[in-house]
This record gives structure tokens, C-alpha cells and sequence, in this order.
């Protein structure tokens, strides 16, 4: 809980739209795919408990291991048996039920594949417990395009859900003219999916069909299009009065009356669907579109954030365990360490065993592998006027060609800028040369260099990458001149002082640094901030992009 | 349940294009599809796989091996009387380990009788069709090295576990990806043959027949498949006619003059690029029933061949395709 106050515009506690999503999903499940439901509130659990009432529902812990998942041979059944013994997997299990995924956020990719396939071959719908807290942070990206009802619980008081049934689907399918108001909707609240589209349409129908219609109306795809449609937008709409070039219909010539009547109502229904879908934009979504980010761009679960595991990498060897959790059995390994045993062993269970190999649970070994950590470069960038003006083009440059190397090396870039009174983490850890290039282009410079800050979230940011398994270098590119604080206020003295803890602090917790002194002129406070930060200095008065980029990889380890 | 048709997808034509082109030349290296989710990639490919005529295989061989494939590999395959079966198209999940990928020991045969026996893996099942991974550039970098070497040699080796088997597997490699995502790596975007952009129809038109198609097809998907059958029976025989052209198709020599000014004029100056192009280009013929290699085939499947091998400049904004539409303009026009 933010604790942030409910927006007015949400009048209605945030669990009704949930108890319509879940009745609609309820109606068809499958061709819904499921719903994410965001914050632990009690009323998620009550809405849960009442989907469970209607279908078959099946907890699916978010660590659950491949052999699990997909069935196989259970080990030590088959050992203690001597013959093979199968076991079924969950998803066949589960088939045609509903999965319920508690803390799907910390789902990994590698599940998040498998039931994606499993979704588009409609043989499970998932319900995804999403209990992150951060924005960034969230279920799979895989997962959440399939699944038509995203809502969020966090801020509902209710305790009590209940659903609501109707008739089997078989009203009347959409006319053109209801499709064509979702595909406008779609285009205004920069939906690009065509898979949202289909499902808003197949929302449309079944909340039809629970109000007891044969034929969708207006409500219907205000309705869909609100929980559909308002959770994915990506930019806000346009102004109503701005006519928009996409839909105009094709002049008809010779137009009469009625045309003109019925082409005006086809406005009007497409702008009544926009206009309700962009009512119930969610507020934290809405704050960020406003703000002109694109939404979950920064998404926890993008390239990279392997795990150190025992899953993958280089061999080195085996060790004596149980093969569950994801290790994987060295079946050489366990044979030979049962071999020399089993005379030993014939003798004492008796010659009754027609078992060829007596195998014990402490024969077992299990793979390990090792895993080199990615490397991940943290770039700080200084973007406050005194710096920007000159080198914040070379820097930026200097970023591209790190990352054009990243991708070759496999290690990640991220990217924070700091002026005015902020610093922003521009650029989550990434391989993706798209989305830097984006984040360099948007770039702005100017304003005070709050220096500390800058160096605080570098640190932050460092910190949560090593909490991955990763290793975070940091390139701090700067002037050293700090006139903004650590609490964004100005004051050359504060700031000077604020930015010398924020630099011991990097000393204290050992990250690999270097500080790039991009002044014109060769200073003190660049070569201070360094040695402060116990970090290496590199003074670059005159540099431009390739020389930085010589500079900054050749001590760069690869 | 029945697979949505292939001729019902709407738009997407180069993405279309290159499946039916790979489909004709399995040789040609693979697809690889970028774009947003919710574009239809994984739907075309599934499609084109349903859409092709079963192949003929052992009844016992786990790789459908075909009667040449059970003379080549007489250890490996179980024989058995010859049967029709679907073309295989796999999936291959994001999380497949090595194991499962190459194949490994058969633990049920270990565990019965101690026998050391092989258990083929997903590139034996997709021996003969079609191997699809999405979001390939989040699999492990090893195994994409392995896959493609696999595809470009159409055979499996494994040397592990004391394990010595050599296995046929020749598939259509079809991978896609969101470049947003993070990239794949130079090396090996280029060993794909041809590589493909889709993004989302962005007019309401297109998007309505979509949601139409869909649909329909959500509701009765038996009925809709039929409704298409004859569509997809057109493409299954313009494949198979393909198939059958290809190899009596020629490149002339203006036509190899061209490819040559081609890739030197967008800077894709290794050979396997030019190589590339003139086999997608006799594909593209072949498809089309035509009697000759023309400039036109050239250029219309020349985006596709060359885009992912031009030489990446990180400070030139200009989109490879936009690069390779300008020399074509600058060339031919």
C-alpha cells in the first residue's frame, strides 16, 4: 500500500470491475486465457474463492520445477519400485482448470514459456496473484499480453465477491460497426495488440450474455473496453474534437440523410467507447501517461535477469544429492557410485532382488555448473546545464557504442541521468540497442547537477543488480560541480557535501566505479569525487564519443 | 482443435512470404519473425505447418525418418512399414534445457535394465518439419549456437553421457522476437536466412476483418477451417509446384551481376548473404511458377535476405530496411 488517496474519479470500489471481469471470465474461460489481479487485498482472495466456486481451480506455486510441470519419471518412487514409475505433470493434470498463481511476479521466464503455450493451445487459464510493489515490477510480459482482465485490488475495502452467470455464448456475434468502435478504442489508447482487440470482443459478448442480451450493445463494449482495453493503454486518448485520419469512412458519394445520421452515431459509438475505456485508466497508469512514459517499457521481467542457478553453464562436475529443485541427476555419475556396491548389496537384501543395479538414494549425483555472473555497466550520466552543454552529446554517443559491444559480450547497460532537481533511472539494466537509443534520444539537458542523487540511485541501482547475481560496474560521467543536494534543494556547500557521502558510500559497498571528468577544463572536484569514491578517474577534456569509448573499454574487463 | 487457417491471416504479407519461401527451400536457413506480441507470428507459423501434406515415415522411427533417412541412419531408426503422418511442428519452450533440446540418456531403459539407450530430444521430433521458438533471443546463447548449427548441418551429434548417436534433423528454424526484449547477437542473426519485421496493422479496417476472422473461427473452428480449406489447398499446391520448379531454376547471369550489386551497395559483403539472396529469389520464382529468375523476384524478397546482415552502424538512426529500399532505388530504379 502507497497509502496515495484513491482518485475521486473512482467513486466505486475497485472490486466491482474485478467481480464483472471474473464473471465474463467465467463464461469461457479458456478463450480468455485469465486475469491478473494485482495487491493482496482481502477482497482478492473473496473474488478467488468465488471464481473457485464455479470452476476448477488448482494452485500452481510460481518455483515449480519442469519435471513437475510436464510429468516424467519420478526417481524415487522408480528406484524404491526397481521398475520406472510415471508421473503425470500439472499442466496435464490441471488440463481445461484454472491455475492460480500466487506471486506471479517472481515467476521466472522459463515457467512463464511453458504456460504461455499451454495458454495458446487453451489448455489451462491462469489466474496471476501479482503481489509486486514496485510499478516496474510485475508478471511476465509473455504472460500478461495473453490474458484478457488485468485488475488491481489494492486499494478495495470489500470483503465479500460475488459473480454473476448467465446464458451460454450464443448471442449474436459483433456487427462491423461494434468492432470497428473496439479497433478505434484500441488505436486512441495506443493498444497495438491485436490479441487485446479479439478479447475485448469476445468480453463484449459474454457481458452481453450475463445482462441477459442477445445482441452486444453500447454498455457492453463501454464495459469490455474499460476492462480490456483501459489496463493496456499506452498513451492517452486524443482530444475528442481531433478528427482522427485512420477511421474517417471512405466519401460516399450521393449521401443522404440517413447516411449522415448512421455515420454519426458510428462517431458517437466509438467516442462514448474511447471516452469510457479512458475513465477507467488506472490512476497510477494514468499519472505515468500524463507524464509521457510509456508504461511498463521498464518491465522487471525484459532481457537477461538470469539467476545464478544450478541449471546451466559450464559443467564442473557432479555431487552426491537429490536431484529435485531444478538439479538435474548426473545419471553417469550415480551409476558409477552404485556399481562397486552391488555385491555388497545383493548379499545383504538377499538373492531374491532380480533388480540388475541396487541403487541407494546416496548414489545419487547431481549436476553442477558454473555460471559466470553478467556483467551489468551503470551509466550516470551528468545532464545539468554546465555539463550538458558541451559533452552530453559525446556521452551519449560513448553509451551507444558500449552497448553496440554489450550485445556482442552479452553483458547489460543501464542508464541514469541526473539535472534539475532529479535523477532518473533513464534505462533499466538492458541489452536492447532499441530501447537505449530511445532513452539517449529523449535525453534532455539542462538545470542544476544534483550530484548526490545521481550517485545515490547509481548505488541503488547497483545494489539490486548484485542482489540478482549480476555484477554492476558504474561509469559515473560528470563535471563534479554539484549545486543541487541530496534533498534537491540548492546550495553549492550542502550538495558538495551530500555528494561526498553519497561517493563514500559507493566506496563502503565495494562497487567497481569510474569517474569521467567531462569539464572542459581538467578539475579538482572530479579527481576529489574519484578518490572519494575510491573509484578510478579519467579526465577527458577534450574527448569525443569513439575516444571516450576507447577510454572507458580499455579498462573494461571483457 | 483445428488450426486457424493460413490463408485467413490478414496482412503480414513478408512474413507470409518468407514462411512460404522456407517451406519451398528448407535449406534456405530459417526465419527469424521481429515483432511486438500479438502480431500473429507464432499463428502463421503453427498455420503453415498444418497447412503442408503429411510426410511419409517409418511407423518406428522416433524421428520420422523417411526411407532415405533409414538407409542413411540404419542405427537409428526402427524401421517398421512406411505411414503418413503430419508434419511436426515443435515448440520449443523458453526454458528447454540441453537434454531435452539434443536428447539424452534414456533413464527408463537405464533404471530397467541398466542398458544404456538414447532418448531423442525436440530436434528429433522436429526432423522433417518445423521448430519454432518464440522469444529466442531470451534462450540460453548456447543453445541457439547449437540450433542453428543443427539446422545448417541437418544432422544431430551427441557425444555425452557416454552416448554416441547421430540422429537426421532437418527442420525450418523459425524463431521470433521482440528487439525491444534485448537483441540477439550479430553472430548469429545472420546464420538465419531470412528475417522478417511484423508489426501491428494500425488501420482500424484491418484490424476489425481481424477481429471478425478471429472470431468466427473461436466460435465454430471446424466450420471456419472449412470455410478456408480451398484457400489453403491453393497455397499447399502453389508450395508443392515450388518445390518442384526449384531445382530446374537457373540464375542468369544479370541476375547474379545484380545480387552482387546489391549487396555491395547496402554493404552485406559476406557471400553468405549474397548466397542467400539468390536462393530466396529462386524460391520466390518457383512459388510464382515462373519461368525464370527476374529482378522483381530479387527484389522483393531482398529486405528479408539482407536486413539482419547489414553491418550495424549504432549511430546511424536510418532502419535497415529503409537502407536496402534506397539502394534498391538507387540501383534499379
Amino acid at each position: 500500500m502507497t497509502g496515495e488517496p484513491a482518485p475521486e474519479r473512482l467513486s466505486s470500489d475497485p472490486l466491482n470491475d474485478a467481480q464483472i471481469a471474473a464473471s465474463l471470465f467465467i463464461q469461457s474461460p479458456l478463450s480468455f486465457g485469465g486475469m491478473v489481479l494485482r495487491g493482496s487485498a482481502p477482497a482478492r482472495d473473496a473474488l478467488v474463492a468465488a471464481i473457485a466456486q464455479k470452476l476448477p481451480t488448482r494452485r500452481l506455486p510460481a518455483h515449480v520445477d519442469d519435471e513437475r510441470l510436464l510429468g516424467g519419471i519420478d526417481i524415487a518412487a522408480s528406484l524404491a519400485a526397481g521398475r520406472p514409475v510415471e508421473t503425470k505433470g500439472l499442466l496435464a493434470e490441471a488440463e481445461g482448470a484454472v491455475l492460480i498463481v500466487p506471486m506471479a511476479e517472481r515467476m521466472n521466464e522459463a515457467l512463464a514459456g511453458r504456460l504461455a503455450q499451454a495458454l495458446d493451445d487453451k489448455r489451462v487459464a491462469l489466474i496471476l496473484l501479482d503481489d509486486a510493489r514496485e510499478a516496474d515490477e510485475g508478471p511476465p510480459l509473455a504472460l500478461m499480453e495473453r490474458l484478457a482482465f488485468q485488475c488491481d485490488l489494492t486499494h478495495s475495502r470489500e470483503r465479500k465477491a460475488s459473480l454473476k452467470t448467465g446464458a451460454a455464448l450464443e448471442n449474436a456475434p459483433l456487427d462491423d460497426e461494434a468492432l470497428a468502435a473496439i479497433a478505434a478504442t484500441g488505436a486512441a489508447l495506443g493498444v497495438h495488440s491485436v490479441r487485446a482487440l479479439i478479447h475485448t470482443s469476445a468480453a463484449a459478448r459474454a457481458h452481453a450474455a450475463i445482462s441477459g442480451r442477445g445482441e452486444a450493445e453500447r454498455a457492453d463494449l463501454e464495459a469490455a473496453a474499460r476492462l480490456v482495453l483501459a489496463p493496456r493503454a499506452t498513451q492517452l486518448p486524443p482530444p475528442p474534437d481531433e478528427p482522427e485520419t485512420d477511421d474517417a469512412p471512405p466519401p460516399e458519394t450521393g449521401e443522404t440523410p440517413e447516411d449522415n445520421s448512421q455515420q454519426s452515431a458510428d462517431q458517437k459509438l466509438e467516442d462514448k467507447v474511447v471516452e469510457a475505456a479512458a475513465a477507467a485508466i488506472p490512476a497510477d497508469l494514468l499519472a505515468q501517461l500524463a507524464k509521457g512514459l510509456a508504461p511498463r517499457a521498464s518491465g522487471a521481467s525484459g532481457s537477461g535477469q538470469k539467476r545464478k542457478s544450478g541449471l546451466r553453464g559450464k559443467p564442473l562436475g557432479a555431487r552426491p544429492g537429490m536431484p529435485r529443485g531444478g538439479a538435474r541427476l548426473a545419471m553417469i555419475d550415480t551409476l558409477r557410485a552404485a556399481v562397486p556396491w552391488q555385491a555388497v548389496r545383493r548379499k545383504e537384501t538377499g538373492a531374491g532382488s532380480d533388480s540388475p543395479l541396487i541403487m541407494r538414494k546416496d548414489d545419487l549425483r547431481v549436476r553442477r555448473f558454473e555460471e559466470k555472473a553478467a556483467r551489468v555497466t551503470i551509466f550516470a550520466v551528468d545532464a545539468s546545464g554546465s555539463a550538458a552543454a558541451a559533452r552530453l552529446a559525446e556521452a551519449k554517443g560513448a553509451v551507444e557504442l558500449m552497448l553496440a559491444q554489450a550485445y556482442v559480450t552479452r553483458s547489460e547497460v543501464a542508464l541514469i541521468a541526473f539535472r534539475g532537481e532529479v535523477a532518473e533511472l533513464l534505462l533499466p539494466p538492458t541489452r536492447s540497442l532499441t530501447r537505449a537509443r530511445r532513452a539517449l534520444a529523449e535525453l534532455p539537458g539542462g538545470g542544476g547537477t544534483p550530484l548526490a542523487m545521481g550517485l545515490n540511485t547509481a548505488r541503488e541501482l547497483a545494489h539490486s543488480v548484485r542482489g540478482r547475481g549480476r555484477t554492476p560496474s558504474l561509469i559515473v560521467l560528470t563535471d563534479g560541480r554539484a549545486n543541487i543536494d541530496a534533498a534537491g534543494q540548492p546550495g553549492r556547500k550542502q550538495a558538495g557535501e551530500d555528494a561526498k557521502d553519497a561517493a563514500k558510500a559507493i566506496a563502503r559497498q565495494g562497487i567497481d566505479a569510474l569517474v569521467v571528468d567531462i569539464s572542459a577544463r581538467a578539475s579538482r572536484e572530479g579527481g576529489d569525487l574519484a578518490e572519494t569514491m575510491q573509484a578510478r578517474y579519467l579526465a577527458l577534456p577534450r574527448a569525443d564519443a569513439k575516444t571516450l569509448h576507447a577510454a572507458i573499454s580499455s579498462r573494461e574487463p571483457a | 482443435m483445428a488450426k486457424f487457417p493460413f490463408s485467413a491471416i490478414v496482412g503480414q504479407d513478408e512474413m507470409k512470404q518468407a514462411l512460404l519461401i522456407a517451406a519451398v527451400d528448407g535449406s534456405l536457413g530459417g526465419v527469424m519473425v521481429f515483432g511486438d506480441r500479438g502480431t500473429g507470428k507464432s499463428t502463421a507459423a503453427r498455420a503453415l505447418a498444418s497447412l503442408l501434406p503429411p510426410i511419409t515415415a517409418h511407423v518406428n522411427c522416433p524421428y520420422g525418418g523417411s526411407k532415405e533417412d533409414a538407409e542413411r541412419y540404419p542405427d537409428v531408426c526402427g524401421g517398421g512399414p512406411l505411414r503418413k503422418r503430419p508434419v511436426p511442428f515443435v515448440d520449443l519452450p523458453l526454458g528447454a534445457t540441453e537434454d531435452r533440446v539434443i536428447g539424452s540418456l534414456d533413464l527408463e531403459k537405464a533404471l530397467r535394465s541398466g542398458e544404456k539407450g538414447f532418448e531423442p530430444g525436440l530436434l528429433a521430433k522436429a526432423h522433417r518439419g518445423f521448430l519454432y521458438i518464440d522469444e529466442i533471443n531470451l534462450l540460453e546463447d548456447h543453445l541457439v549456437d547449437l540450433l542453428l548449427d543443427v539446422a545448417a548441418s541437418g544432422e544431430n551429434v551427441v557425444e555425452r553421457e557416454g552416448l554416441s548417436v547421430r540422429h537426421p534433423a532437418k527442420f525450418v528454424l523459425i524463431g521470433s522476437g521482440n528487439p525491444e526484449e534485448g537483441e540477439l547477437r550479430p553472430q548469429l542473426l545472420d546464420r538465419f536466412g531470412l528475417s522478417v519485421e511484423v508489426r501491428t496493422p494500425e488501420d482500424i479496417e484491418t484490424r476489425v476483418k481481424i477481429m471478425r476472422l478471429v472470431a468466427a473461427s473461436e466460435r465454430d473452428p471446424e466450420g471456419f477451417a472449412a470455410e478456408w480449406a480451398a484457400e489453403d489447398e491453393k497455397i499447399l499446391k502453389q508450395i508443392a509446384r515450388g518445390k518442384a520448379k526449384l531445382a530446374k531454376l537457373e540464375p542468369s547471369q544479370d541476375i547474379l551481376t545484380d545480387a552482387a550489386h546489391l549487396c555491395m551497395a547496402v554493404g552485406a559483403d559476406d557471400l553468405r548473404g549474397e548466397l542467400t539472396l539468390m536462393r530466396a529469389a529462386r524460391a520466390l520464382a518457383a512459388l510464382e511458377g515462373a519461368r525464370s529468375i527476374k529482378r522483381e523476384h530479387l527484389i522483393a524478397v531482398a529486405p528479408s535476405a539482407l536486413r539482419h546482415r547489414l553491418r550495424r552502424d549504432v549511430l546511424d538512426e536510418t532502419g535497415s530496411t529503409a537502407r536496402i529500399t534506397r539502394a534498391i532505388d538507387e540501383l534499379f530504379g
